[in-house]
Order: C-alpha cells, then structure tokens, then sequence
C-alpha cells in the first residue's frame, strides 16, 4: 500500500518532467535551449519512472536491471548532449 | 494501479507524437536527431510501464536495447558532421 502510494507520487514527477521537457523542446527558440530541456526528460523523466518501477519489482535482480537501464540512459544522454552541443555550435565560434 | 501505469504510459506517447512534430519541422539537423533521441527515451520509459503491466521479463532487455540504439544513432549523426565527432575540447587550444 505505501509502496503503490509512493509509485504513485513518483511516477507523477517522472510525467511531470517529461511534460516539462517536450514543452520545452517545441516551444525554446534555439538549439541549445532546446537540448537542455531534451536532457531534463532524458535524465529525471525516465529516472522518477523507473525509481517507481524498482518499487513495484518482483525481485532483486529485476531492480538491478530497472537501474541498468537508467544508467545506461544517463551516461548516453550525458554524452549524447555533449557531442550535438559542440556540433551545432555556429562555425566562427571556433570548434 | 494498472490504470494509472496505462495512463502514464499514454500520456509519455503523446509526448512521442509532440517529438515528431519537432523532428518533421527542423529546422536544424541537431533539431531531428534530438527529437529523435526523446522518442527513444520515451520509448525505453513505455516499456518499463508495460514491464509492469504485464509482468514480461523479456519486455526489459528490449528497453536496454532501445537506450543503447537511440546512443548509438546520435553517435552516428555527430560523426557524420565531422568524422573526429566535432572536435574535443579538451585537447584544443
């Protein structure tokens, strides 16, 4: 019952920041405003959702693998940001 | 519970819809790549709902591999720019 109740409240700020970031991805008006909002719905959106989820699992293992996931989206999405910010940099800004 | 899980995961693909709009319009090349990259997101978040929707273990490993393609696609898109991926910052003066 708490379980469920804190699933509930943590998916509803996964959601939350998801919103928040497509929001943010229409209506920003370049491309590194646009790929900071990209990079909240990356990181906290899929990161609320899957904290929930751990709460939910069966087993341990399936927490270890619900984390996998999360990890291996923050690292890419961390890297990711970094190497199409330093690509759509404008060419006099000396890349 | 299973309600809520579906509307969740509901509301994340009409964030999925929202993302295409962005990548059919631009207008920069990043622009795509990155709606690209929130729809593999929000694709890799629907499939932990329906993990716990329906209980499939398999269901998991196929989120591991939509994170690992959405990298491996915007990987590909800055090398295709410049083949030493724009530079490193780094090593730079």
């Amino acid at each position: 019952m708490i379980a469920d109740g804190l699933t509930f409240g943590l998916m509803s700020a996964g959601l939350f920041f998801f919103v928040a970031g497509t929001t943010g991805f229409i209506r920003f008006t370049d491309v590194h405003s646009r790929l900071h909002a990209l990079t909240k719905a990356d990181n906290l959106g899929l990161g609320f959702i899957v904290l929930g989820a751990c709460l939910q699992a069966e087993d341990g293992w399936t927490v270890v693998k619900l984390l996998l996931v999360w990890l291996l989206t923050l690292a890419a999405a961390a890297t990711v940001a970094q190497l199409i910010a330093r690509s759509a940099l404008p060419p006099e800004a000396g890349r | 519970m299973i309600g809520f899980l579906y509307f969740a995961a509901l509301v994340i693909l009409a964030n999925v819809a929202v993302s295409i709009w962005r990548v059919l319009r631009g207008p920069d090349r990043a622009d795509r790549i990155m709606g690209a990259q929130l729809i593999g997101t929000s694709g890799v978040a629907i499939l932990v709902l329906l993990y716990l929707i329906h209980g499939q273990p398999g269901v998991l490993d196929l989120a591991l591999l939509m994170a690992l393609l959405t990298a491996f696609a915007a990987v590909g898109y800055v090398k295709s720019q410049s083949a030493d991926g724009c530079g490193d910052a780094e090593l730079e003066p």
